[in-house]
């Protein structure tokens, strides 16, 4: 792959949307997405981590699973890496900023089981990305998370007066929305897509 | 509950796509095509069953504090089979699928079974709910990839089922139509319990 970590990162975030392109994160996009603050509260985490953990599975993959011949296991090995970086975080937050703490610590267990992040790691494997393009691709991957669900939390915020049909509401007219802010950011592809 | 019941309870009138929302990432990426929902179905039900089985058979065991961990390994093992497998027999399934097979890890779904049915319940029910909701699971995605995949491609199991005038929906392959057709049968079947409910 000869992106550039500078390309593949803008590629991440508009083209290649993790969320509206690869569908990963439904599930805590579709269930935290009703306020603007704890959806930016739980991106910024996403972000955070996403970029942290592909470089950490990155270096795992490519020093302890390639030279032991134990590439199959690496469902198993992304997952406790995960959780064990997003579990020692929590710790560290707490300990040293018990503000920063109260504001994203809820959200932290949420992360482990985001298929975002382990998504991410997935495809670096499969793409066989560089160190520096796994970072780019990690950290453009969260910022575009990020920039999905402070969407549709503003979005959603707006619906609440609004008269939606009874069966539509909630994870439904989410969805519709979804989907036509996919329509729109398909209108990025002829930058540059990574597939 | 009879196993039927429990079967019935988790496949249709619980369903984890439509009435839990749960697992929506992998039922919106594999349904472009039937072939690829099928296959990906079946490997959710298989780890589904196992999975159950497994974590019911050692639910007295487990620590509640490593719980959540010992139930991730678990999935996870059968997931790592599920893709060997399929590298094994199916490499341009297995290809096209990509990182989904690794992501029935992370699906809600086989967690949200572990925790709301396999902890509390006797292996083999646990086992009837797994398969009900795998079923449930495979339904959804058959369904959406047969709109997707008709309109998409002009064909049904890679099977040209369209004429010769058809002209391809070029958004249906696209990753757009999936949200929206997901949308679409969520407000049906929300709509259809209202008005049972009444």
């Amino acid at each position: 792959m000869g992106i550039t970590p500078f390309v593949l990162f803008w590629a991440a975030i508009f083209t290649s949307n993790i969320l509206l392109t690869n569908f990963l994160g439904m599930c805590s996009y579709l269930s935290v997405s009703k306020e603007v603050e704890s959806s930016a509260g739980l991106g910024i985490a996403v972000t955070f981590v996403l970029t942290a953990t592909a470089g950490l599975n990155w270096l795992v993959y490519k020093y302890i699973l390639v030279p032991f011949h134990i590439e199959y296991l690496q469902f198993i090995v992304f997952i406790i890496v995960i959780a064990a970086f997003v579990q020692l975080l929590e710790l560290i937050i707490e300990r040293y900023v018990p503000a920063l703490y109260y504001s994203l610590g809820i959200f932290l267990p949420l992360i482990t089981v985001n298929c975002a992040i382990f998504g991410v790691s997935l495809f670096l494997v499969i793409r066989n990305y560089s160190f520096l393009q796994s970072i780019a691709f990690g950290a453009g991957s969260g910022i575009g998370w990020l920039l999905a669900i402070l969407m549709l939390a503003g979005i959603r915020n707006r619906l609440k007066e609004k008269l939606v049909p009874a069966g539509l509401r909630g994870a439904g007219i989410s969805l519709v929305i979804t989907g036509i802010m996919a329509l729109a950011f398909i209108g990025f592809s002829g930058i540059q897509a990574v597939q | 509950m009879t196993k039927k019941e429990i079967f019935v309870v988790s496949a249709f009138k619980d369903n984890s796509v439509w009435r839990q929302i749960l697992g929506i990432c992998s039922t919106l990426a594999v349904t472009n095509l039937m072939l690829n929902s099928l296959i990906m179905g079946l490997g959710v039900i298989f780890t589904l069953a196992l999975s159950t089985f497994t974590i019911s058979l050692i639910r007295e065991y487990t620590p509640r504090s490593v719980r959540m961990m010992a139930q991730t390994l678990i999935i996870g093992a059968y997931v790592i089979i599920v893709d060997i497998l399929l590298k094994a027999w199916l490499p341009d399934v297995s290809k096209q699928l990509g990182p989904y097979v690794g992501l029935i890890i992370t699906n809600c779904i086989l967690m949200g079974r572990a925790e709301a049915f396999a902890a509390q319940n006797k292996p083999l029910d646990s086992m009837i709910d797994g398969i009900g909701a795998g079923v449930g699971y495979t339904l959804v995605l058959l369904v959406i990839s047969f709109i997707r995949e008709l309109l998409g491609f002009g064909t049904l199991f890679g099977v040209r089922v369209m004429g010769e005038g058809w002209i391809n929906w070029s958004i249906m392959v696209m990753a757009p139509s999936a949200f929206f057709i997901l949308a679409l049968m969520i407000w049906a079947i929300n709509t259809y319990y209202y008005k049972e409910a009444k």
